[in-house]
């Protein structure tokens, strides 16, 4: 079924500032049987550097997938974004919030914007574990990526 | 997950493929989360149904919308192209159910802001295991927009 098996390796950009919740997506996803490879950028300037291919990232990968919270230290997870699905280099990927926020208005504007899909990050441990599993299984095993230019 | 609070999930499926339409139904009715599903089998009356126009005055916007591609009269392309650029609709996550594998659909698709693209697959078992993975991950997972005023 998995429409990425003949892919090489899933990239994922996770972007998200709080250690606890990295530690434990990457963990998740490094238990996985789909292969996949996890970069972590930690707050909104740098995450569009990432993207963007800029300075320090000059090497860096697009992802095939990202997740972004919407609380980011320098620059919020809704411009990054406004950012990504305005860039015609970036815009086809898709982005799946995750967050701690249940606000309608968060919710509402991210659809808006055009996100791929916004989940909302559990606090007890097996629902978050829960929750990335089904992310990974949803967007890694049955969805079909749009072809990454990069590799 | 906290399903007994959840609300009943209406979803859109634009399908002219009876059969396709009569698993669906089957796959999503034996899931374990509130649903109903209204199924429309072109584009022109998928409009019409989320215009809420012609005989679909009484109809509630849909949650969640499941699109083929390849539909008589207005294609599926047309038709998330016409969602995503609606101010009052373009919120509502629009998940690609098709039999194509082409790129350039998938491309296609992610460039007018599809939330996820998703081959059928055509053997039975595996179409049902697919249909159960977009509920699993949109009905239960996700955080939908909901429509606000059918509550």
């Amino acid at each position: 079924m998995t429409s990425q098996t003949f892919n090489n390796k899933i990239r994922i950009l996770l972007i998200e500032d709080n250690v606890g919740d990295v530690r434990l997506t990457q963990e998740i996803f490094k238990n996985s049987k789909l292969s996949n490879n996890i970069d972590v950028i930690s707050n909104g300037i740098e995450a569009l550097a990432f993207l963007r291919q800029e300075d320090q990232y000059k090497d860096a990968v697009h992802p095939d997938l990202i997740l972004l919270d919407l609380s980011l230290p320098r620059r919020g997870g809704m411009d990054v974004l406004v950012e990504i699905k305005a860039d015609d280099a970036l815009k086809l990927i898709p982005v799946v919030i995750l967050t701690s926020s249940q606000a309608e208005q968060d919710i509402v504007n991210s659809y808006n914007l055009h996100a791929n899909a916004y989940v909302v990050k559990p606090v007890a441990l097996d629902d978050f574990v829960t929750v990335i599993k089904s992310i990974e299984d949803f967007w890694v095993g049955v969805v079909k990526l749009p072809p990454n230019e990069k590799e | 997950m906290d399903t007994n609070t959840n609300p009943l999930i209406t979803i859109l499926l634009v399908e002219d493929n009876p059969g396709d339409v009569r698993l669906t139904r089957e796959a999503l009715k034996e899931g374990k989360f509130r649903n109903v599903m209204h199924d429309v089998g072109d584009g022109i009356e998928a409009l019409d149904f989320l215009h809420q126009r012609g005989k679909y005055t009484n109809v509630s916007r849909p949650d969640l919308i499941l699109l083929d591609l390849n539909l008589p009269k207005k294609s599926g392309l047309e038709v998330l192209a016409e969602i995503k650029a609606d101010k009052d609709i373009k919120r509502i996550p629009v998940v690609i159910l098709t039999t194509s594998e082409a790129e350039q659909d998938v491309l296609r698709s992610y460039n007018h802001h599809a939330n996820a693209y998703v081959t059928k697959p055509v053997d039975l078992d595996q179409f049902m295991v697919v249909v159960k993975s977009i509920e699993d991950f949109w009905l239960e997972i996700v955080k939908l927009p909901l429509d606000v005023r059918k509550e």
